[in-house]
Protein backbone atom coordinates (compact mmCIF):
# COMPACT_ATOMS: atom_id res chain seq x y z
CA UNK A 1 0.00 0.00 0.00
CA UNK A 2 1.19 3.16 -0.82
CA UNK A 3 0.24 6.75 0.07
CA UNK A 4 0.81 9.56 -2.53
CA UNK A 5 1.55 12.99 -1.34
CA UNK A 6 0.99 15.93 -3.88
CA UNK A 7 4.11 17.77 -3.43
CA UNK A 8 3.67 20.19 -6.48
CA UNK A 9 5.27 23.49 -5.81
CA UNK A 10 3.11 26.46 -5.49
CA UNK A 11 3.42 29.95 -7.68
CA UNK A 12 5.29 31.23 -4.44
CA UNK A 13 7.59 28.15 -3.67
CA UNK A 14 8.06 28.09 -7.80
CA UNK A 15 9.61 31.92 -7.79
CA UNK A 16 12.44 31.21 -5.01
CA UNK A 17 12.61 34.42 -4.32
CA UNK A 18 10.79 34.60 -0.84
CA UNK A 19 13.31 31.82 -0.11
CA UNK A 20 16.33 33.94 -1.36
CA UNK A 21 15.04 36.77 0.44
CA UNK A 22 14.99 34.70 3.86
CA UNK A 23 18.68 33.26 3.45
CA UNK A 24 19.86 37.24 2.89
CA UNK A 25 18.18 38.41 5.43
CA UNK A 26 20.06 36.13 7.90
CA UNK A 27 23.56 36.84 5.88
CA UNK A 28 22.27 40.44 6.29
CA UNK A 29 21.61 40.13 9.85
CA UNK A 30 25.55 38.06 10.32
CA UNK A 31 26.96 41.32 8.69
CA UNK A 32 26.37 43.19 11.50
CA UNK A 33 26.82 41.26 14.34
CA UNK A 34 30.07 40.50 16.43
CA UNK A 35 33.10 39.48 14.38
CA UNK A 36 33.99 35.86 15.44
CA UNK A 37 37.27 35.62 13.43
CA UNK A 38 40.32 35.74 15.35
CA UNK A 39 43.23 37.85 12.96
CA UNK A 40 45.04 35.08 13.60
CA UNK A 41 48.99 36.31 13.04
CA UNK A 42 47.98 39.53 14.06
CA UNK A 43 45.57 38.75 17.15
CA UNK A 44 46.80 36.02 20.11
CA UNK A 45 44.68 33.87 22.12
CA UNK A 46 46.11 34.79 25.67
CA UNK A 47 46.22 30.82 27.03
CA UNK A 48 45.26 30.07 30.80
CA UNK A 49 48.06 28.87 33.25
CA UNK A 50 47.69 25.39 32.65
CA UNK A 51 48.20 25.47 28.92
CA UNK A 52 50.91 22.26 27.35
CA UNK A 53 53.30 23.73 24.99
CA UNK A 54 57.01 23.53 24.02
CA UNK A 55 58.60 21.32 27.06
CA UNK A 56 61.99 24.05 27.63
CA UNK A 57 64.83 23.04 30.26
CA UNK A 58 65.25 26.35 33.09
CA UNK A 59 68.09 27.56 34.82
CA UNK A 60 68.05 28.88 38.60
CA UNK A 61 68.55 32.77 39.23
CA UNK A 62 72.54 32.17 39.34
CA UNK A 63 72.29 30.36 36.13
CA UNK A 64 72.65 26.90 36.85
CA UNK A 65 70.88 23.97 34.64
CA UNK A 66 68.58 22.76 37.03
CA UNK A 67 68.37 19.14 35.77
CA UNK A 68 70.32 17.03 37.12
CA UNK A 69 70.03 14.24 34.22
CA UNK A 70 68.12 11.50 36.43
CA UNK A 71 66.56 10.26 33.44
CA UNK A 72 62.47 10.56 34.84
CA UNK A 73 62.04 12.20 32.03
CA UNK A 74 63.40 10.17 29.47
CA UNK A 75 61.71 6.91 31.28
CA UNK A 76 58.24 8.51 31.59
CA UNK A 77 57.87 9.94 28.58
CA UNK A 78 55.39 7.61 26.34
CA UNK A 79 56.59 8.55 22.66
CA UNK A 80 60.28 8.97 24.05
CA UNK A 81 60.81 12.09 22.88
CA UNK A 82 63.19 12.42 25.37
CA UNK A 83 67.17 11.62 24.77
CA UNK A 84 69.66 12.84 27.79
CA UNK A 85 73.23 12.06 27.42
CA UNK A 86 74.68 12.56 31.78
CA UNK A 87 78.04 14.31 32.31
CA UNK A 88 79.81 15.55 35.39
CA UNK A 89 79.14 18.94 36.47
CA UNK A 90 81.74 21.07 35.58
CA UNK A 91 82.92 22.27 39.38
CA UNK A 92 80.62 20.15 41.18
CA UNK A 93 81.42 16.56 41.79
CA UNK A 94 77.99 15.91 43.81
CA UNK A 95 75.56 15.70 41.12
CA UNK A 96 74.79 14.55 37.75
CA UNK A 97 74.39 17.16 34.54
CA UNK A 98 72.61 16.67 31.25
CA UNK A 99 75.71 16.95 28.61
CA UNK A 100 73.17 16.21 25.70
CA UNK A 101 69.30 17.11 26.14
CA UNK A 102 67.20 16.78 23.23
CA UNK A 103 63.65 16.89 22.98
CA UNK A 104 62.21 15.40 19.35
CA UNK A 105 59.44 18.22 19.40
CA UNK A 106 57.98 16.22 16.36
CA UNK A 107 57.37 13.32 18.63
CA UNK A 108 56.26 15.05 21.89
CA UNK A 109 52.63 15.18 22.03
CA UNK A 110 52.58 17.52 25.24
CA UNK A 111 51.35 15.56 27.75
CA UNK A 112 53.31 17.30 30.31
CA UNK A 113 54.94 14.15 32.68
CA UNK A 114 58.27 15.30 32.20
CA UNK A 115 57.43 18.27 33.72
CA UNK A 116 54.82 16.06 36.64
CA UNK A 117 57.53 13.70 37.15
CA UNK A 118 60.81 15.99 37.41
CA UNK A 119 62.03 16.32 41.13
CA UNK A 120 64.23 19.00 40.26
CA UNK A 121 61.41 21.01 38.70
CA UNK A 122 64.03 21.88 35.91
CA UNK A 123 61.57 21.18 32.93
CA UNK A 124 58.29 23.23 32.16
CA UNK A 125 55.84 23.40 29.14
CA UNK A 126 55.91 27.09 28.00
CA UNK A 127 53.22 28.63 25.78
CA UNK A 128 55.01 28.14 22.95
CA UNK A 129 53.48 26.60 19.92
CA UNK A 130 54.32 28.03 16.86
CA UNK A 131 57.20 25.11 15.73
CA UNK A 132 57.13 24.51 12.08
CA UNK A 133 59.92 23.35 10.37
CA UNK A 134 60.59 22.32 6.93
CA UNK A 135 63.19 19.41 7.85
CA UNK A 136 62.85 16.78 10.70
CA UNK A 137 65.68 17.26 11.80
CA UNK A 138 65.55 21.10 12.61
CA UNK A 139 62.53 20.32 14.87
CA UNK A 140 64.68 18.45 17.30
CA UNK A 141 65.77 20.50 19.67
CA UNK A 142 69.21 20.54 21.74
CA UNK A 143 69.82 22.06 25.20
CA UNK A 144 70.53 25.72 24.37
CA UNK A 145 67.91 25.78 22.62
CA UNK A 146 65.85 24.21 25.47
CA UNK A 147 66.99 26.33 27.96
CA UNK A 148 66.64 29.67 25.61
CA UNK A 149 63.12 28.92 25.24
CA UNK A 150 62.68 28.29 28.95
CA UNK A 151 64.87 30.96 30.61
CA UNK A 152 65.67 31.48 34.21
CA UNK A 153 62.66 30.36 36.81
CA UNK A 154 63.75 31.50 40.23
CA UNK A 155 64.54 28.77 42.84
CA UNK A 156 63.77 29.33 46.70
CA UNK A 157 65.54 25.85 47.90
CA UNK A 158 69.18 26.73 46.20
CA UNK A 159 70.25 23.51 47.45
CA UNK A 160 73.75 24.01 45.72
CA UNK A 161 74.37 26.79 48.41
CA UNK A 162 75.13 23.32 51.10
CA UNK A 163 77.28 21.63 48.85
CA UNK B 1 69.40 4.39 21.96
CA UNK B 2 66.11 4.99 20.36
CA UNK B 3 63.34 2.80 20.31
CA UNK B 4 62.88 2.08 16.73
CA UNK B 5 66.24 3.23 14.19
CA UNK B 6 65.47 6.06 12.51
CA UNK B 7 62.07 7.59 14.72
CA UNK B 8 64.01 10.52 16.11
CA UNK B 9 64.90 11.21 12.10
CA UNK B 10 68.27 10.50 11.61
CA UNK B 11 66.99 9.04 7.83
CA UNK B 12 67.55 10.83 5.26
CA UNK B 13 64.73 12.96 4.32
CA UNK B 14 65.51 14.73 1.76
CA UNK B 15 64.13 13.98 -1.09
CA UNK B 16 62.12 16.76 -3.06
CA UNK B 17 62.38 16.23 -6.22
CA UNK B 18 61.61 19.29 -8.94
CA UNK B 19 58.24 19.42 -9.76
CA UNK B 20 57.30 19.08 -13.38
CA UNK B 21 55.88 22.44 -13.70
CA UNK B 22 54.79 22.74 -17.93
CA UNK B 23 56.18 24.17 -20.65
CA UNK B 24 58.04 27.36 -19.42
CA UNK B 25 59.47 25.55 -16.71
CA UNK B 26 63.75 25.21 -16.69
CA UNK B 27 63.72 26.12 -20.01
CA UNK B 28 65.08 29.53 -19.48
CA UNK B 29 67.74 31.79 -17.20
CA UNK B 30 67.26 33.76 -14.64
CA UNK B 31 66.27 37.38 -16.48
CA UNK B 32 63.80 40.38 -15.59
CA UNK B 33 60.78 38.33 -17.29
CA UNK B 34 61.44 34.67 -16.02
CA UNK B 35 61.68 36.78 -12.39
CA UNK B 36 58.18 38.89 -12.94
CA UNK B 37 56.70 35.89 -14.27
CA UNK B 38 57.43 33.90 -11.02
CA UNK B 39 56.27 36.78 -8.82
CA UNK B 40 52.98 36.57 -10.44
CA UNK B 41 52.72 32.76 -10.72
CA UNK B 42 53.93 32.39 -7.11
CA UNK B 43 51.54 35.20 -5.99
CA UNK B 44 49.46 32.94 -7.98
CA UNK B 45 50.08 29.64 -5.86
CA UNK B 46 50.30 30.91 -2.58
CA UNK B 47 47.04 32.62 -2.72
CA UNK B 48 44.97 29.89 -3.70
CA UNK B 49 46.22 26.73 -2.07
CA UNK B 50 43.39 24.41 -1.98
CA UNK B 51 44.02 21.79 0.20
CA UNK B 52 42.70 18.34 -0.12
CA UNK B 53 39.88 17.21 2.21
CA UNK B 54 40.94 14.02 4.30
CA UNK B 55 41.54 13.72 7.80
CA UNK B 56 43.14 10.54 9.17
CA UNK B 57 42.59 10.81 12.82
CA UNK B 58 41.97 13.40 15.57
CA UNK B 59 44.23 16.39 14.18
CA UNK B 60 41.47 16.81 11.28
CA UNK B 61 39.10 17.94 13.86
CA UNK B 62 41.68 20.55 14.70
CA UNK B 63 42.03 20.86 10.80
CA UNK B 64 38.34 21.15 10.68
CA UNK B 65 38.56 23.88 13.89
CA UNK B 66 41.00 26.08 11.61
CA UNK B 67 38.38 26.12 8.49
CA UNK B 68 35.49 26.97 10.97
CA UNK B 69 34.67 30.88 11.56
CA UNK B 70 36.81 31.47 14.62
CA UNK B 71 40.41 30.42 12.99
CA UNK B 72 39.26 30.63 9.05
CA UNK B 73 41.87 29.17 7.18
CA UNK B 74 40.12 30.95 4.56
CA UNK B 75 41.94 34.06 5.01
CA UNK B 76 45.12 33.04 3.18
CA UNK B 77 43.10 31.27 0.24
CA UNK B 78 43.58 27.87 1.82
CA UNK B 79 40.32 26.81 2.72
CA UNK B 80 38.36 25.35 -0.41
CA UNK B 81 38.46 22.20 0.68
CA UNK B 82 38.33 19.95 -2.46
CA UNK B 83 36.62 16.36 -2.59
CA UNK B 84 39.22 15.20 -5.07
CA UNK B 85 42.77 15.04 -5.59
CA UNK B 86 42.88 15.74 -9.12
CA UNK B 87 41.53 19.63 -7.89
CA UNK B 88 43.83 20.00 -5.15
CA UNK B 89 47.06 21.81 -4.54
CA UNK B 90 48.03 21.29 -1.09
CA UNK B 91 47.74 17.58 1.37
CA UNK B 92 47.26 17.94 4.92
CA UNK B 93 47.92 15.13 6.18
CA UNK B 94 46.44 15.19 9.32
CA UNK B 95 46.11 12.68 11.95
CA UNK B 96 48.11 9.08 12.12
CA UNK B 97 49.01 7.10 8.86
CA UNK B 98 49.09 3.63 9.47
CA UNK B 99 50.82 1.11 7.18
CA UNK B 100 47.93 0.29 5.45
CA UNK B 101 46.83 3.69 4.76
CA UNK B 102 50.39 4.62 3.15
CA UNK B 103 49.90 3.05 -0.42
CA UNK B 104 46.35 5.11 -0.23
CA UNK B 105 48.15 8.51 0.74
CA UNK B 106 50.95 7.55 -1.63
CA UNK B 107 48.06 6.83 -4.46
CA UNK B 108 46.58 10.41 -3.74
CA UNK B 109 49.42 12.23 -3.81
CA UNK B 110 50.44 10.81 -6.91
CA UNK B 111 46.98 11.97 -8.26
CA UNK B 112 47.34 15.57 -7.52
CA UNK B 113 48.62 17.63 -10.29
CA UNK B 114 51.69 19.52 -10.20
CA UNK B 115 52.74 21.49 -8.52
CA UNK B 116 51.68 20.36 -4.84
CA UNK B 117 52.70 20.42 -1.64
CA UNK B 118 52.36 18.56 1.89
CA UNK B 119 52.36 19.35 5.00
CA UNK B 120 52.53 16.84 7.89
CA UNK B 121 50.25 17.49 10.74
CA UNK B 122 50.71 16.24 14.47
CA UNK B 123 53.13 14.17 15.85
CA UNK B 124 51.86 10.68 14.17
CA UNK B 125 51.97 12.20 10.76
CA UNK B 126 55.35 13.36 11.45
CA UNK B 127 57.22 10.51 13.02
CA UNK B 128 54.59 7.95 14.22
CA UNK B 129 54.05 10.29 17.19
CA UNK B 130 53.08 8.06 20.65
CA UNK B 131 52.86 4.76 18.11
CA UNK B 132 56.27 3.12 17.86
CA UNK B 133 54.61 0.26 16.78
CA UNK B 134 54.97 -2.32 13.75
CA UNK B 135 51.36 -0.84 12.61
CA UNK B 136 51.99 2.66 12.19
CA UNK B 137 54.41 4.50 9.97
CA UNK B 138 56.80 6.14 11.16
CA UNK B 139 57.01 9.32 9.49
CA UNK B 140 54.69 10.14 6.23
CA UNK B 141 57.35 11.45 4.55
CA UNK B 142 58.50 7.15 4.02
CA UNK B 143 56.08 7.44 1.14
CA UNK B 144 55.23 11.51 0.30
CA UNK B 145 57.93 14.37 0.16
CA UNK B 146 56.78 16.63 2.86
CA UNK B 147 57.16 20.51 2.78
CA UNK B 148 56.05 21.61 6.72
CA UNK B 149 56.16 20.12 10.10
CA UNK B 150 53.66 20.61 12.49
CA UNK B 151 54.44 19.88 15.72
CA UNK B 152 51.77 18.82 18.33
CA UNK B 153 49.38 16.23 19.54
CA UNK B 154 47.30 17.70 17.62
CA UNK B 155 48.49 20.90 16.97
CA UNK B 156 46.36 23.91 17.66
CA UNK B 157 44.48 25.70 14.34
CA UNK B 158 46.56 28.47 14.89
CA UNK B 159 49.71 26.36 14.70
CA UNK B 160 48.31 24.54 11.16
CA UNK B 161 47.59 28.30 9.92
CA UNK B 162 51.24 28.60 10.87
CA UNK B 163 52.77 26.17 9.03
CA UNK B 164 50.85 27.40 6.06
CA UNK B 165 52.25 30.81 6.79
CA UNK B 166 55.10 28.44 6.78
CA UNK B 167 54.45 27.10 3.46
CA UNK B 168 53.27 29.96 1.39
CA UNK B 169 57.53 31.34 2.63
CA UNK B 170 58.43 28.53 0.64
CA UNK B 171 56.43 28.74 -2.26
CA UNK B 172 57.75 32.11 -2.50
CA UNK B 173 61.29 30.96 -3.40
CA UNK B 174 59.94 29.33 -6.26
CA UNK B 175 61.10 29.70 -9.66
CA UNK B 176 60.55 28.57 -13.38
CA UNK B 177 64.03 29.71 -14.02
CA UNK B 178 66.59 26.98 -14.78
CA UNK B 179 68.24 25.77 -11.97
CA UNK B 180 72.00 25.99 -12.17
CA UNK B 181 73.69 22.77 -11.40
CA UNK B 182 75.51 22.33 -8.13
Amino acid sequence: MSLVVDRRLSLLDRLYLPGIFRGMRITLKHLFKRKFTMQYPEQRWTFPDGFRGVPALVKDQEGRVKCVACYLCQFVCPPKAITIVAGEMPGNKVEKFPAEFDINMLRCIYCGMCEEVCPEQAIFLTGTYEVAGAKRTDLIFNKARLLEIGGVRTDPIMKWAQK
Amino acid sequence: MPLIPGMNGDQPLEHREPQNLGMLDQRFDANIITTTLDKVFNWARRSALWPMSFGLACCAIEMMAAVASRYDIDRFGAGVYRATPRQSDLMIVAGTVTEKMGPVVKRLYDQMPDPKWVISMGACATCGGPFPTYSTMQGVDRVVPVDVYIPGCPPRPEALLHGVLRLQDRIDQMSIARRRSV
